[in-house]
C-alpha cells in the first residue's frame, strides 16, 4: 500500500498501470469466450469462411478490446464529467437518425458515420446508463421520497424512448425503458411509488399498439398465429423453431446444420444466429452459450454488488441489464416467446454497432470494478 | 472545547448522514431481486429451448428434412404403339425449344425482342412469355417458343452471342408416322387441362401428354407409365443445391394393334377422294386389320395446338374428317340386313329353307304398296334365291312372318345396333326398332314398319364396324368381338387365339343356306354382285351388296320411268353398302364398305369391297406357302366351318 502510493508519486503513470493490473481479467476472459462463440458462429454462418462474417467481426472485436480497456481506466470523475456531453449526443444523433437515417427492413434506423453504419439507440442505452448513474449518485437515497427528484431522470428516459419508438423501433425502445425502470428501482425508489406507476400501465400498453405501425401489428399477430402466414411474416418464427428442434440433443454437427447452411434460416447471421449455434451444436451447445451468458449476467451484478459508492454500483448495474436484455429478447424471439424485433445477440450476432457500444458498455462494468474501492464524495446539498 | 469539533469529529446523527450505507443495503437487496429475476428469466429460456430441441425435436426435424429436400417428379415416356407387324404407329420424337434463363441476362426485353428478330413470335407468344417473366423467379426458365425446326436451331445458334441467357431445352413430342391414315384409329394426345392435372398429379408434369381420342385416349393409363422421380437438395429459395436420389420412371407400356397399317394404307388407296369407311376384320377371332375413314385429319397438329381456321375447316366439312364414320356413322343396312333377317325367320320357324314366294315386283300391304327394287319381279323363289336376287318382296314376307322381336334378337346375336366394345372414342351403336321402342317414342308401330326392317330401311341403323362384326360372324358363326389391342409389351392378348369365341346360338344348316345366297349374290351368273368375284385362282368371296335410301322415293318419280338416282344431288344419293367374307369355304376374313352417297352398292361398293380383300388375302404372308393348285381349305389357313 504504501509502497504503491510512493510509485505513484515517483511515476504517475504506475497509477495507470496498476489499475490495469486491476481489471477484472477475468471478466475479460468471459468476454473474450462469447466473442469466441460469435466467432465460431460466424464463420458457420459464411458457410465454413471467415469471410464474409466472422473475418470483419473479430477486427471489430479487437478494436472494441482495446477500447474497453481505454474506457476501463477512465475515473468515475471523468465518467461523471463525461456523461452529459455523451447524454447529450446521443439525443442528438437519435434526432438526427430520425431526420435523415436509412431505414433498413422496416425497423432500424442507421446512420452513416464516416464510412460506419451506426445504430444510435444502441449507442443511447449506454448513454443512459451512463446519465442515470451520473444523476442517481448525487441524489441522497432519503430525497428519492419526493417526486419532484424523480422528474430529471424520467424525462432522462423518456427522451430516447420516445426518439426510438418513433424510429419506429418498438423493441429496442422497450429495452430502454426497462433498463431506466430497474435503474430507478436499484438506485432506491420507493415502494409506494411504484406501486403508483404500475397502475396506469396496462392502459399506456394498450395507448401505444393503438399507435403502433401495421407491420409491428403484423408481427404481433403473427407471433400468435405464426402457421397462418408460414411463408409470410411467420416464416422467421416457423424456420427458426424447425431449425432449432432439427438440431436435437447433441446438433447436426458444426457447419453440418442444414436449415442454415441452406439459407432457410432469415437473417442466421444476425439476429438468429442463436437458431444457427442450436442446430449445429444442439441442446447441449446451446445451454452452455446461454450459461455463458448467464454467467457474465451473473459476474456483472456481482461487480454492482461489490462496488461501494453508488455510482460504480448503478453504473455495472445498469450495463449488466443492458447486457441480459439483449440476450433475454433476443432469445426469447428466436424461441418464439417474444414477437420478433431487430435485437442482436451480443458480441456473437454479426454488427459492427452492436458490437462496439457493448464493448464501450463492458468497458464502463470494468471502470466500475476498477475503481469500486472510490467513496462517494458528500454532496453540496448535504453539507448543511 | 467541544464545539469547535462538532462538525468535524463522528457525530450521533452521523450514521444517518452516511450516505453509503443505506444505500447499499437497499441496493444489494433490489439488486438481487433483480438478479433472482435474471436468473429465473434465463432458466426459462433454458426450459423452452429444452421443449424446443429435444422433447419437439424429432417432429422439426421432420419439418427440416421437408425443408431441405424437394421432390421432383420427372415426366415418363409414353408408351409406342406399333402394328402387328411392329411398323410404328405412334413414337415420341426429341423436339427442341427455346428458353429464356431472366438472371443471364441484362436486359430482358432486348434478348426477347432479338430473339423475335430470329424466330417470328406471334402476339400470343409475346403474352405468354411476358406473364411468365412476371410470375416466376429469376433462376426459372421460361419458355419462348416451342417446336423449334432445324433452321430456327442453327439461326439461334449462330446469334447466341448476341442473345444472353436463350437456350436451347429438349423436350418430347407426339410423332405419328402414319398421320391421318390412322388418326381414327391411333388418335392423338395434347397438353392436359386442368381436368387432367386434377385427376393425377402426374399429369402437371411439363412435357406430360393426355391422350384425347382413339387408343391414345382409351389406353391412356397403359401408355402414360410411371413417373420417376429426382429428389433434389434446395435451400430456402428453392434453387438446387445438388441431388440426392433419382429414380427412373418407367415407360408407358408398349402396345401393338391387330391392324396392318400397309393394308390400311392399300384400303385409302383404294378409296381414294370418297366419302367412305371400310373395315377389315379376321372373322376367326375379331382382330381389325383395318379401319378406314375417310376424310382423315392430321392427328400431329393437336399437340402443338390447332388454328382456328384449320378447325372450323374440319368441323364445317360434309364429309366429317374428325368423325370415324366406321364406329360413329350411323346408316340404314339396307339390303345387307337381309341375311339376318332370313336367319331370323328360319329360326323362328316362320319359313323353312325351301318355302317359296311369288315376287310379283310389288308387296300390297293394308292400302301401301311395297316396290321391289326389280319393276318385273323375281317370280316364285326360295330364300337362297332372294339373298342372290336381293328380292325385296320375300323379305317383306319372311319379315311380316318372323315378327320383329327375333329379327332383332338375330341382329343383336349378330353384332347389329349392339355397340362394339372395341378401343376406340366415340363409338356409337346402330339400333334395331320393334313395336315396344317405337310405343316407348310414343307412337304406333304399323305393319309397314316390319315390312321396311325387312329390307334394311326404315328404322333399321347399323355402323360400319358393326357391318364387319356381322359378316364375320356369318362366316364363321362364332360371336367374334371386334379388337385393335393385340399385345400389350410382350403379353399377347389372348383374344388372338382363333376360336377363342364361342359359337352363336345358330343352326348352322341355316347358317349355310345363308352363306351360300352370300355366295351366290357374288358368284351365280345371275347374282347382285358379280363385280365382286374375286381375281385369284382357288379364292371365292360371299357377299351382300345394299344400297340405303336417304330419301324415300316417291311412287310418281319412280313410276315416271325416269327415276336414277344419280341424278340426285350428292347428299341426297343412296349411300353404297357391301359386306363379305373370304375364303368362302374356309373363311378368313370380312370386309364392309359403306360409302356415303354412293349410290348403288353393287356398282360402288362392291369393286372397292373385292379390291380390299383382294390386297387383304395376298398381303396375307401365310399365302405365300400357298401351293398352286391347293384350296385354301387344304391349306388350312381358314376357319373351320361345315360344308354347305
Amino acid at each position: 500500500m504504501n509502497l504503491q502510493k510512493r510509485l505513484w508519486r515517483a511515476e504517475p503513470s504506475f497509477r495507470l498501470l496498476a489499475k490495469l493490473i486491476r481489471i477484472n481479467w477475468l471478466y475479460v476472459l468471459l468476454i473474450c469466450a462469447l466473442a469466441g462463440v460469435g466467432y465460431g458462429a460466424l464463420y458457420s454462418a459464411g458457410g465454413g469462411s471467415s469471410h464474409p462474417f466472422a473475418g470483419p467481426q473479430a477486427m471489430r472485436f479487437g478494436f472494441g478490446l482495446i477500447m474497453m480497456t481505454v474506457v476501463a481506466l477512465l475515473s468515475p470523475r471523468v465518467l461523471k464529467i463525461l456523461s452529459v456531453p455523451i447524454y447529450l449526443a446521443a439525443i442528438a444523433l437519435l434526432t438526427l437518425v430520425l431526420r435523415m437515417g436509412h431505414v433498413g427492413k422496416g425497423a432500424e434506423r442507421w446512420i452513416n458515420l464516416g464510412g460506419i453504419q451506426f445504430q444510435p439507440s444502441e449507442f443511447a442505452k449506454i448513454a443512459l446508463v451512463l446519465a442515470l448513474s451520473t444523476w442517481f449518485c448525487r441524489l441522497d437515497p432519503k430525497k428519492m421520497g419526493n417526486p419532484l427528484r424523480l422528474v430529471p431522470p424520467a424525462l432522462m428516459v423518456l427522451l430516447p424512448v420516445g426518439l426510438v419508438l418513433k424510429e419506429p423501433n418498438l423493441g429496442t425502445s422497450v429495452i430502454i425503458g426497462v433498463i431506466g425502470a430497474t435503474m430507478f428501482f436499484a438506485a432506491g425508489m420507493r415502494l409506494w411509488q411504484i406501486a403508483l406507476l404500475a397502475v396506469p400501465l396496462p392502459f399506456l400498453g394498450k395507448f401505444v399498439y393503438a399507435h403502433l405501425h401495421d407491420y409491428q401489428k403484423a408481427r404481433i399477430e403473427t407471433f400468435m398465429h405464426p402457421e397462418q402466414d408460414p411463408l409470410g411474416a411467420g416464416y422467421n418464427i416457423i424456420q427458426s423453431k424447425i431449425a432449432l428442434g432439427s438440431g436435437g440433443m447433441w446438433g447436426e454437427g458444426y457447419l453440418h446444420g442444414s436449415q442454415g447452411q441452406l439459407n432457410f434460416l432469415p437473417e442466421k447471421q444476425t439476429d438468429f444466429i442463436f437458431t444457427m449455434i442450436g442446430e449445429e451444436w444442439g441442446y447441449a451447445g446451446a445451454i452452455a452459450v446461454i450459461g455463458l451468458l448467464g454467467l457474465m449476467i451473473v459476474g456483472g451484478m456481482m461487480i454492482a454488488m461489490l462496488c461501494r459508492n453508488q455510482f460504480c454500483r448503478l453504473l455495472a448495474f445498469g450495463i449488466t441489464i443492458d447486457l441480459f436484455m439483449y440476450c433475454a429478447v433476443n432469445l426469447s424471439m428466436v424461441m418464439g416467446v417474444i414477437p420478433v424485433g431487430g435485437v442482436p445477440l451480443p458480441l456473437i450476432s454479426y454488427g459492427g454497432s452492436a458490437m462496439l457500444t457493448m464493448m464501450f458498455g463492458f468497458g464502463l462494468l470494468l471502470s466500475a470494478w476498477v475503481h469500486r474501492n472510490e467513496r462517494d464524495r458528500p454532496r453540496e446539498d448535504d453539507a448543511g | 472545547m467541544k464545539l469547535p469539533f462538532r462538525g468535524r469529529q463522528p457525530s450521533r446523527l452521523m450514521p444517518r448522514r452516511e450516505p453509503e450505507r443505506p444505500s447499499r443495503g437497499v441496493f444489494t437487496r433490489r439488486a438481487l431481486i433483480v438478479l433472482a429475476a435474471q436468473v429465473g428469466v434465463l432458466g426459462v429460456l433454458g426450459r423452452r429451448l429444452y421443449d424446443l430441441q429435444v422433447v419437439q425435436g424429432d417432429h422439426l426435424k421432420e419439418l427440416a428434412v421437408r425443408n431441405r429436400t424437394s421432390r421432383r417428379l420427372l415426366a415418363p415416356a409414353r408408351g409406342v404403339i406399333n402394328d402387328r407387324f411392329g411398323v410404328e404407329l405412334a413414337s415420341n420424337k426429341v423436339s427442341w425449344r427455346a428458353m429464356l434463363m431472366p438472371e443471364e441476362t441484362t436486359d430482358i426485353k432486348a434478348t426477347v425482342a432479338r430473339f423475335a428478330e430470329i424466330v417470328p413470335l406471334d402476339e400470343r407468344d409475346h403474352a405468354r412469355i411476358e406473364r411468365d417473366l412476371r410470375h416466376v423467379r429469376k433462376y426459372v426458365p421460361v419458355g419462348l417458343k416451342d417446336f423449334l425446326s432445324w433452321d430456327d436451331m442453327a439461326r439461334i445458334e449462330l446469334n447466341a452471342p448476341s442473345m444472353p441467357g436463350v437456350l436451347i431445352d429438349v423436350g418430347s413430342t407426339r410423332l405419328y408416322p402414319f398421320g391421318p391414315e390412322l388418326a381414327h384409329i391411333v388418335g392423338y394426345v395434347a397438353p392436359p387441362n386442368e381436368r387432367d392435372i386434377a385427376s393425377s398429379t402426374m399429369m402437371a408434369l411439363p412435357g406430360m401428354r393426355a391422350g384425347r381420342a382413339g387408343i391414345e385416349q382409351t389406353q391412356d393409363a397403359l401408355l402414360r407409365g410411371e413417373p420417376g422421380s429426382v429428389e433434389m437438395e434446395v435451400n430456402s429459395l428453392g434453387r438446387v443445391i445438388g441431388e440426392i436420389n433419382r429414380v427412373d420412371g418407367r415407360q408407358g407400356d408398349g402396345l401393338t394393334l391387330t391392324i396392318d397399317a400397309g393394308l390400311q394404307q392399300q384400303v385409302i388407296g383404294r378409296i381414294s377422294d370418297q366419302s367412305a369407311s371400310a373395315v377389315v376384320m379376321d372373322c376367326r377371332n375379331g382382330e381389325v386389320l383395318a379401319m378406314v375413314s375417310t376424310p382423315s385429319f392430321d392427328p400431329s397438329l393437336f399437340d402443338s395446338g390447332v388454328s382456328h381456321a384449320q378447325w372450323i375447316e374440319w368441323t364445317d366439312n360434309v364429309r366429317t374428317p374428325l368423325i370415324n364414320k366406321a364406329v360413329a356413322g350411323i346408316y340404314p343396312p339396307g339390303s345387307t340386313f337381309k341375311p339376318a333377317v332370313g336367319l331370323a325367320a328360319l329360326k323362328s320357324g316362320a319359313i323353312s329353307p325351301e318355302d317359296r314366294f311369288t315376287c310379283p315386283g310389288y308387296f300390297d300391304l293394308g292400302g301401301a304398296r311395297f316396290h321391289c327394287w326389280s319393276r318385273w319381279g323375281h317370280g316364285s323363289i326360295n330364300l337362297r334365291q332372294a339373298l342372290m336376287y336381293s328380292c325385296d318382296v320375300y323379305f317383306y314376307q319372311a319379315a311380316r312372318k318372323a315378327g320383329m322381336d327375333p329379327i332383332k334378337a338375330m341382329a343383336n346375336d349378330f353384332g347389329l345396333g349392339v355397340k362394339p366394345g372395341i378401343e376406340l372414342t366415340h363409338v356409337r351403336s346402330g339400333m334395331i326398332p320393334t313395336p315396344e321402342w317405337r310405343q316407348q317414342h310414343g307412337h304406333h308401330w304399323n305393319g309397314g314398319d316390319t315390312v321396311n326392317a325387312g329390307i334394311g330401311q326404315g328404322f333399321v341403323q347399323v355402323t360400319p364396324l358393326e357391318l364387319a362384326t356381322y359378316a364375320s360372324r356369318i362366316a364363321s358363326g362364332r360371336d367374334v368381338q371386334p379388337h385393335l389391342i393385340r399385345r400389350v409389351n410382350d403379353t399377347l392378348s389372348d383374344r388372338t387365339a382363333l376360336d377363342h369365341a364361342a359359337l352363336l346360338d345358330v343352326d348352322p344348316a341355316h347358317l349355310n343356306i345363308i352363306r351360300g345366297g352370300m355366295f351366290d349374290v357374288i358368284n351365280a351368273p345371275r347374282g347382285t354382285a358379280p363385280k365382286a368375284k374375286l381375281d385369284i385362282p382357288g379364292v371365292q368371296m360371299a357377299g351382300k351388296t345394299g344400297s340405303a335410301q336417304v330419301r324415300r322415293v316417291s311412287r310418281a318419280l319412280r313410276e315416271s320411268g325416269h327415276f336414277n338416282s344419280m341424278s340426285l344431288p350428292w347428299e341426297e344419293r343412296p349411300h353404297a353398302l357391301f359386306i363379305c367374307f373370304a375364303p368362302f369355304d374356309a373363311p378368313r376374313y370380312a370386309v364392309s364398305v359403306v360409302i356415303e352417297h354412293g349410290n348403288a352398292g353393287a356398282d360402288a361398293a362392291a369393286p372397292l369391297a373385292r379390291d380390299i380383300m383382294t390386297d387383304t388375302l395376298t398381303r396375307d404372308p401365310v399365302n405365300r406357302d400357298h401351293e398352286p393348285g391347293q384350296t385354301v381349305a387344304e391349306a388350312g389357313w381358314g376357319a373351320d366351318v361345315p360344308r354347305p
